[in-house]
């Protein structure tokens, strides 16, 4: 557990709402991340947790319609209010739910954010591939075949592919939106390792359809239902017996969701 | 249900094949109906074929004796009954390329900014309007335009320029509609992973979406060479003339404010306007035209394979 004198606030969210053409999605939501924690996010379908995390880096501005009130806060910063969104992101690592390799190579896709952001030294880009596929457990398995396409690497490896591409910026916040829907469990269960290694350095938001996950993962747990926050606490309180909220104890043993 | 050994003995009682593979009347019919939906539907593509062999081999057929390398690189003599078609062919080309030159990367680039960047306001409506409707405009219309807007109000005058902008006019809206298509092809999650990474919206379309999508927009862009090659009323306006003589074979033959021969004109001319033309003579022009323009898309389909067999998922 994260001691009382290293909560360093890294995200402060105050009275979010998104909502898309006036639909909301979510409904008025307020926590706080610290600093090398892992948060789970758990709840069932609709509930507004890929939203939530396309608000954090601000990809939501990419979807015509979508509405975001109240204030997300990253180091004490307003994300509303940055002029630069593209240093956010690199600030943000996201990975989505399904691998998405992009058709560049092993070697290019985790090399595509340092060059995009003006990294151009060979030597330089090589440490920054190298470093990264070894952080995400894929080095020793592609290391002799870096010109392979990303796209022709097995789903698991692709997953591994999308946490070293997101890890190749430098960023201080690491998302993962689901990242398990799509691989089996022994690669899941390597990726977990790899998370939990990464946490002395990240702060890693964990949005998953698998509680166990939450359970074996996770500093602390909020649980979304419909837009709201049901419950956010210790991890180990979320999956005991008794949760403040009774539709907490509801979902996480599996009673209804 | 029955079980198979029970299926075996009533089969072998009937003296027949087990019953559980019998004929019935339901599956007889469902073959029938297969049979003649085969039929019936290779039958309709049978008959998109015949048509265009038909044309091609009665084409040749009754070009025969004129088709020579001479043809293609002469000019016509004796008031276009004798000698080739160097000129018109020129011409063409020309104003193929310049069309192209013009409308290409103006097509192309409103695609993109229709598509990657533009969100849907009434601006947007209004241009996707527009695209719609100038694809609807009858050539002869596009002629007009091309004569009053670039001959007679820009002073240009009748001219290879003033004709190839006029095919350019004619030819945008296809280019920017099978442009936005390749665009759409490129699975948004593309997209969505190199912004997730900080890339910006040029960046991802510069390096991922549009090296995804350049077979389709190149396709698309030389598939209107045949319509520009084809079209007659808008370069009849603007600046195709009915004879133009240049030296045989000579590429360099015509300049931007020149105006110049073209084939389909061409074979407007010797097939309707000039008395005592060999039988042959319209043909063979007809034959440089179809030819050119099947030239031009087998190029535009090999480019395809070419660029599809790069294409990396």
């Amino acid at each position: 557990m994260v001691a009382a004198s290293e909560k360093a606030k890294r995200i402060e969210v105050a009275d979010l709402r998104l909502s898309y053409g006036g639909r909301e999605v979510v409904r008025g939501i307020s926590f706080d991340v610290y600093a090398n924690e892992i948060l789970a996010i758990i709840g069932p379908a609709q509930s507004g947790k890929s939203s939530l995390l396309r608000a954090l880096n601000r990809t939501l501005d990419f979807v015509p319609g979508a509405m975001v009130r109240g204030t997300i806060q990253i180091d004490g910063e307003d994300i509303a209010r940055v002029r630069d969104v593209e240093a956010l992101r690199r600030r943000v690592g996201m990975v989505a739910p399904l691998p998405v390799g992009l058709p560049l190579t092993v070697y290019d896709n985790v090399a595509f954010a340092p060059r995009m952001s003006g990294v151009r030294k060979r030597a330089e880009v090589d440490e920054i591939v190298e470093r990264c596929l070894r952080r995400a457990a894929l080095w020793d398995e592609v290391k002799d075949r870096l010109d392979l396409l990303g796209t022709r690497l097995s789903g698991g490896q692709q997953q591994r592919l999308t946490i070293a591409r997101a890890l190749s910026h430098d960023p201080e916040i690491l998302c993962l939106d689901e990242f398990s829907i799509a691989i089996d469990p022994v690669t899941t269960m390597r990726i977990e390792d790899v998370l939990r290694e990464l946490r002395s350095q990240l702060t890693i938001l964990l949005v998953t359809n698998l509680t166990q996950q939450a359970r074996r993962l996770s500093d602390r747990t909020m649980f979304l239902l419909e837009g709201e926050i049901i419950e956010i606490d210790r991890t180990d309180i979320v999956f005991s017996d008794k949760p403040a909220n009774r539709m907490t104890y509801e979902y996480v043993h599996g009673v209804f969701g | 249900m029955t079980s198979l050994a029970e299926n075996k003995k009533a089969g072998a009682k009937a003296g027949d094949v087990p019953a559980l593979f019998a004929r019935t009347d339901l599956g007889r019919r469902r073959e029938r109906a297969e049979r003649t939906a085969q039929a019936a539907l290779s039958g309709m593509a049978l008959l998109v074929i015949i048509p265009l062999a038909l044309i091609i081999i009665y084409l040749i057929v009754e070009a025969w004796p004129l088709l020579s390398l001479d043809f293609l690189l002469e000019s016509p003599r004796r008031g276009m009954r004798e000698g080739g078609v160097w000129p018109a062919l020129l011409g063409t080309v020309y104003l193929v390329l310049m069309s192209l030159a013009v409308a290409a990367p103006i097509g192309i680039l409103a695609a993109v900014y229709l598509h990657e960047y533009a969100d849907d306001s009434a601006f947007t409506r209004a241009v996707q309007l527009a695209v719609v409707n100038l694809a609807g405009v009858p050539s002869i219309v596009h002629a007009l335009f091309g004569l009053g807007a670039f001959v007679v109000f820009a002073g240009i005058g009748r001219s290879i320029l003033a004709a190839s902008l006029t095919l350019a006019i004619m030819t945008l809206p296809v280019i920017i509609a099978s442009t936005r298509e390749a665009l759409a092809s490129v699975p948004r999650s593309f997209r969505e992973a190199c912004w997730n990474v900080g890339a910006t919206r040029w960046q991802t379309i510069r390096h991922v979406v549009l090296p995804n999508s350049i077979s389709g927009i190149l396709t698309g862009v030389i598939l209107q060479v045949s319509r520009a090659a084809g079209e007659t009323a808008p370069v009849m306006f603007t600046g195709a003339v009915f004879y133009k003589a240049v030296r045989d074979g000579d590429l360099f033959a015509y300049g931007l404010l020149d105006q110049c021969m073209a084939l389909s004109m061409h074979l407007f001319t010797v097939s309707t306007q000039v008395p005592d033309v060999p039988e042959a003579l319209p043909y063979a022009t007809a034959v440089v035209l179809l030819f050119t323009v099947l030239a031009v898309n087998a190029f535009a389909i090999a480019l395809r394979v070419y660029l599809r067999s790069r294409k990396r998922w």
